[in-house]
This record gives structure tokens, C-alpha cells and sequence, in this order.
């Protein structure tokens, strides 16, 4: 009995993963296939597919918009995120819960209609659609995680470092540079990280506020269009370890907060 | 450096809640070693944070050396404080911590690992300037934290409950360290704490706080030999406390423990207030003043003294007897105060 039941639980823990993996697996394994088409049987490996989305200028200016958006955006979302975190936390304003509250509320809007709205209020400012745009959108989406991710790290002991700076003669921007940032340095990286991840494979924003420069999500979206073709797989095997390292790095620099936090 | 004198002007610092200090008004003598003594909640901490410039009185005011600092902020002030939980820089080294001071002031490096080098040494912890604060013990911490704030040469160091976090042995070694450097740099120590033995050990004078208020102040054999209220005769040591009225003659007050004879005279038909301390409590009848018979409901030997707790028709004393002393539980024993040491108090309310 008790063997039925762990080997249903194990076959349905390789069915799960299956389902969400597959998908995964097959573009990358199809970005190496040797033929036109990405489809079985393999019959790779080969990099002429990456050879040949090296060769696309277009693919690779998508690839370097997509690379600036994603480290312009990370950027604005952490120090905005880190400043709202540290204001909140550290001065204590009247109705802290409520600006918590406001600063959250992206989080709970669909991308459509934030990218709709951007897309709206730019056409009435008369400010064309461009990568600026898409830029704004993305630190708008990932703004509340950066506040979020940096507040959990905010802790109250740390109050007394910034005090002892003080006392010792620092001002104020002394003590955010000297001692608040250093000290959530691991999470600050964490956040950033994860919002250059979210904003490299963000689609629906940068699809409502791109204009003829995009990013690398919606070329390969509009070269998928044109026809199938393994270049299109390289491309997403491409944008899938890029944020397989951001995300690697920040479950590691998150580690080291846990760490951090157990030893003192 | 030389330590300042700090002045204490009835200060207030009303909370929406609560009155956590309510007329605060002392003088600290410039290079004494003060300790301000209180229960959790007395406001001791409040105090020391309103002295160091991280909080605001409602009302009153702070002056060093005569000077108004109370609206100064912290880094203004010729005060550095020591936290309780030190509040050293994780991320820096133990010379990175020390010389943060001086790298604040503009100190050039040379001057600064010098000075740096010299304070670790008064410290003992010459050694250790490369290390990462993740790395020493809490001793050390302490040091560490005691020294980063000394190389600004502050004429007042305030420090907070800074034995709190170290172990009972480690605690009364620093203690003596603490005497040391006091003594040797010459500066005003301000320091709070709530272990009575601790400030005994440490200070000039002892300032007990009670809800906010002064309760009694003054060097620590006065404060211990003769209380001026019941709250700081049970606070600072044990003591027995009980009520009674002054007999004719006015030297001693008649009690529901006995006659006890006291050291200052009251006037007679007056209700008092008694306290002895139980060391003061001797076997057998000492002078014609006497307890009577009790019977001794525990006994502990503690090395250098015995205590007992005594008990005689609902009432219950608390007694220290020399080592020699051969009583046991279950024992009666003749209880008699030594001559001049009772002490008439003032009430709890």
C-alpha cells in the first residue's frame, strides 16, 4: 500500500514537471537541430541556428534594447524601491500602512492595462511610443517587488547603526552610502536582479509602448509570425539562461541575507 | 581630554500613552563615573537617548558645561553613545569601526591608524584591526564598540546598558575594565543599567530612577547604607521593609516584627516607615532592643554568607549570617538588630 502510494505521488511529481519542463526542453533542444525545422526528429546538434541569430542584426539590436531596458529598469525599480523601503522603514511616516499600500498597487493591475494606460497617456502627452516608454512601464511593474524585497530586509536592529553613524559625525547621505546600502547590499542585488529577469522576458508592456525598436521578446514573437524556424529557438534558449543567471544570483545573494541575519 | 559637567533641567518626555520621565532635573560632575539605576520602564533609557541628541524632551533642558545642547543633534554634541547591542558596522573591519569617527571629522589616515591603533591598545585589542566584527566574541564587541566611541574624545560618554548582553563572569571582568578606562581617559561616564551590583561596582554616583522620577541619588554607600526611600532600600540590595510607629524617646519604632531601633530619631505617635537590610539582622539579642524567637523557614549557604528567610505569624524576614553561623532550617532563632544600622525611609506611597 504504502508503495502504490509513493510511487503515484513520485509519478505525479515527474508528471507536473514534465508538463512545465517539456516545453523548456524541446526549445532548447531544437535550437540545436541541424535542420529548417524545429520539430522531431532531432537531428543536431548544430549552432547554425545560433550562428545565423548572431548574423541578424535585427535579433541583435533586440538583444542589446532588451539588455538596456533591463539594466535601466532594474536600476530605477531598486533605488526607488530601496529609498520608498528606507523612508518607510527608518522616518516612520504618518500613514506608513497607506503608502505601502499605494506603492504595492502595480502588483495587483494586469500588465495589459498598465501597458494600455501607459500607451493611452503617452498618445494624449503626444510623446511618441519608444524603448524610454517601455522602460517606464517595466519600472512601474517591478517598483512594489524591489520595495518589497527591501523592506523584508530592513531590520529594526539596524536602526542603531545608522545612529551610531550619526552619532560619529555622518550626515545623512554619509549614512545611506556608508552604512544602509552596504548593509542591504544582498538584498538590493536580490532585487535588482529579479527586475532585470522580469523586465528581459516582459512581453505585453513592451508590445503596447515599443515602437520600431524592440525588444528581443517581441522580435521573436514577430519572426514566429513570418514562419517556423529554429533561429526563433535559439533566440529563446538565448533569453531562457540569461535569466536562469539572474535568477541563480539572486537566489544566492538572497542566501547570503538568510545567512547574514542567522550570524549576527 | 577632560569630561564636561552635564546638567539635567527638568526634563519631560511625554509619550501619547504614557510619561515615560516627568521633571528630570541632575547634575553629572565633570569626569565622574555616573550610573543611572532603574527598573525596565523606569525611563533610563529614555533619558540617556534625550542626553546623547536621539531624542527630544517635551520639556526641560540638557547643557554641557553650562552650553544648551538640547536641541543639538547627535553628532553636534560633545557626547558619543555606546549601544546596547553595539552597533558595529558588520560590513567594516574592527579599524574601519574605530576610525569612523575621525574619518567623519576629515582626520587624515596617518593620524587616523595611528589613534586607531592607540585606542585598540587601551582597549587590549591591539591585535584585532584587520579582523571582520562577524569574528570576535561579545566581550570583545563590547571593547570594540567602547573604543569606536572614545577616539572622538567625546567629554561625555554615554553608554547603555553596555554589560547587558555578556555572561555573569565576563560582565563583572569588564566592569573593572570600565573603571580602568574611565580612569584613564579622564571623560564623564554617563551609564544606565538595571543591576544594582553593577552600579555599586562602578560609580561615583548612583542616580535611581523610578517611573520616570528621581527616586534617590548619591554616592553608593549612601544610597546603600542609608536609603532614602523604600522603593531604593528594596531596589538596590535586599531589605526588609515594614511599618511601624516611633516610641517615645523617638529611637526606636514599634513594629509587627518587634521593637527595632533606628539610627535617625523620629518624633513619637509618628507612623513610620522601617528598613533593614538582612545583614544587619544578627542571632541572638543584640542590646535590650530585641525580634523575639522566629522560626527559620529556609536556609541557604551561599559560601559567604548564609540566608535565611524567618518567619514568625504571617510575617517573614529576610536574614544574612556569617559563615560561621550554624542554623539551620526548621531552627528557631532570637533575631536582634544591630545598633544604628535600621533606617526610618520614606513610604512607597
Amino acid at each position: 500500500m504504502r508503495i502504490i502510494r509513493s510511487s503515484l505521488s513520485w509519478l505525479y511529481v515527474v508528471v507536473i514537471f514534465g508538463f512545465i519542463l517539456l516545453p523548456v526542453i524541446s526549445l532548447v533542444v531544437f535550437s540545436f537541430q541541424a535542420t529548417n525545422l524545429p520539430v522531431p526528429p532531432f537531428t543536431g546538434p548544430s549552432l547554425r541556428w545560433y550562428e545565423a541569430l548572431f548574423a541578424d542584426s535585427r535579433m541583435i539590436e533586440a538583444l542589446r534594447n532588451s539588455l538596456v531596458v533591463g539594466v535601466v529598469s532594474g536600476f530605477f525599480s531598486t533605488a526607488l524601491g530601496f529609498l520608498a523601503a528606507y523612508g518607510l522603514a527608518r522616518y516612520r511616516p504618518a500613514g506608513a500602512r497607506a503608502i505601502r499600500a499605494i506603492v504595492m498597487t502595480p502588483l495587483g493591475v494586469s500588465y495589459l492595462v498598465i501597458g494600455f494606460g501607459l500607451s493611452v497617456t503617452a498618445n494624449e502627452l503626444a510623446l511618441g511610443r519608444s524603448l524610454v516608454l517601455v522602460t517606464l512601464g517595466h519600472i512601474i511593474i517591478n517598483l512594489p517587488l524591489a520595495f518589497a524585497i527591501v523592506l523584508s530586509q530592513m531590520r529594526e536592529e539596524d536602526e542603531n547603526l545608522e545612529k551610531a553613524a550619526r552619532d560619529l559625525g555622518a550626515g545623512e547621505w554619509t549614512v545611506i552610502s556608508r552604512i544602509a546600502i552596504p548593509v542591504l547590499l544582498p538584498g538590493i542585488m536580490a532585487a535588482f536582479l529579479l527586475s532585470f529577469t522580469l523586465s528581459w522576458d516582459e512581453f505585453i508592456i513592451a508590445f503596447f509602448l515599443a515602437d520600431f525598436d524592440v525588444t528581443l521578446p517581441i522580435e521573436i514573437w514577430s519572426q514566429l509570425r513570418t514562419g517556423l524556424d529554429a533561429k526563433t529557438n535559439a533566440a529563446g534558449t538565448l533569453v531562457f539562461a540569461i535569466s536562469l543567471v539572474a535568477l541563480t544570483l539572486a537566489y544566492v545573494t538572497n542566501r547570503a541575507v538568510q545567512q547574514r541575519s542567522r550570524r549576527i | 581630554m577632560s569630561g564636561a559637567e552635564l546638567n539635567v533641567v527638568d526634563v519631560v518626555k511625554q509619550y501619547p500613552e504614557h510619561r515615560a520621565l516627568d521633571g528630570v532635573s541632575l547634575t553629572v560632575n565633570a569626569g565622574s563615573y555616573t550610573v543611572i539605576l532603574g527598573p525596565s520602564g523606569s525611563g533610563k533609557t529614555t533619558l540617556l537617548a534625550i542626553l546623547g541628541g536621539f531624542a527630544q524632551p517635551s520639556s526641560g533642558r540638557i547643557e554641557v558645561d553650562g552650553q544648551d545642547v538640547t536641541t543639538m543633534a547627535p553628532s553636534q554634541r560633545p557626547t558619543t553613545t555606546v549601544f546596547q547591542d553595539y552597533a558595529l558596522f558588520p560590513h567594516l573591519t574592527v579599524g574601519q569601526n574605530v576610525g569612523f569617527g575621525l574619518e567623519m571629522k576629515s582626520v587624515g589616515k596617518k593620524e587616523r591608524m595611528q589613534r586607531v591603533k592607540d585606542v585598540l591598545e587601551m582597549v587590549g585589542l591591539g591585535h584585532t584591526t584587520n579582523r571582520h566584527i562577524a569574528e570576535l566574541s561579545g566581550g570583545q564587541r563590547q571593547r570594540i564598540a567602547l573604543a569606536r566611541a572614545l577616539i572622538v574624545e567625546p567629554r561625555v560618554l554615554l553608554l547603555d546598558e553596555p554589560l547587558g548582553a555578556l555572561d555573569l563572569k565576563l560582565r563583572r571582568q569588564m566592569q573593572d575594565e570600565l573603571t580602568r578606562i574611565h580612569q584613564s581617559v579622564g571623560t564623564t561616564f554617563v551609564h544606565v543599567t538595571h543591576d544594582q551590583e553593577e552600579a555599586m561596582s562602578l560609580a561615583d554616583t548612583i542616580v535611581v530612577l523610578r517611573d520616570g522620577r528621581i527616586e534617590d541619588m548619591g554616592s553608593p554607600e549612601r544610597l546603600y547604607l542609608n536609603p532614602a526611600t523604600a522603593f531604593s532600600a528594596k531596589f538596590m540590595g535586599d531589605s526588609n521593609v515594614t511599618e511601624g510607629t516611633v516610641r517615645a524617646g523617638g529611637e526606636s519604632v514599634e513594629t509587627a516584627w518587634g521593637v527595632v531601633p533606628v539610627a535617625q530619631a523620629g518624633t513619637a505617635g509618628e507612623k513610620v516607615t522601617v528598613s533593614v537590610r538582612p545583614e544587619h539582622l544578627v542571632e541572638g539579642p543584640a542590646g535590650s532592643d530585641h525580634l523575639g524567637e522566629w522560626a527559620v523557614r529556609e536556609a541557604h549557604f551561599l559560601g559567604q554568607r548564609h540566608r535565611l528567610i524567618a518567619e514568625r505569624g504571617g510575617h517573614e524576614l529576610l536574614v544574612s549570617l556569617p559563615q560561621r553561623s550554624s542554623v539551620r532550617q526548621g531552627d528557631s532563632i532570637v533575631l536582634g538588630v544591630e545598633p544604628q544600622m535600621a533606617r526610618i525611609v520614606k513610604g512607597d506611597q
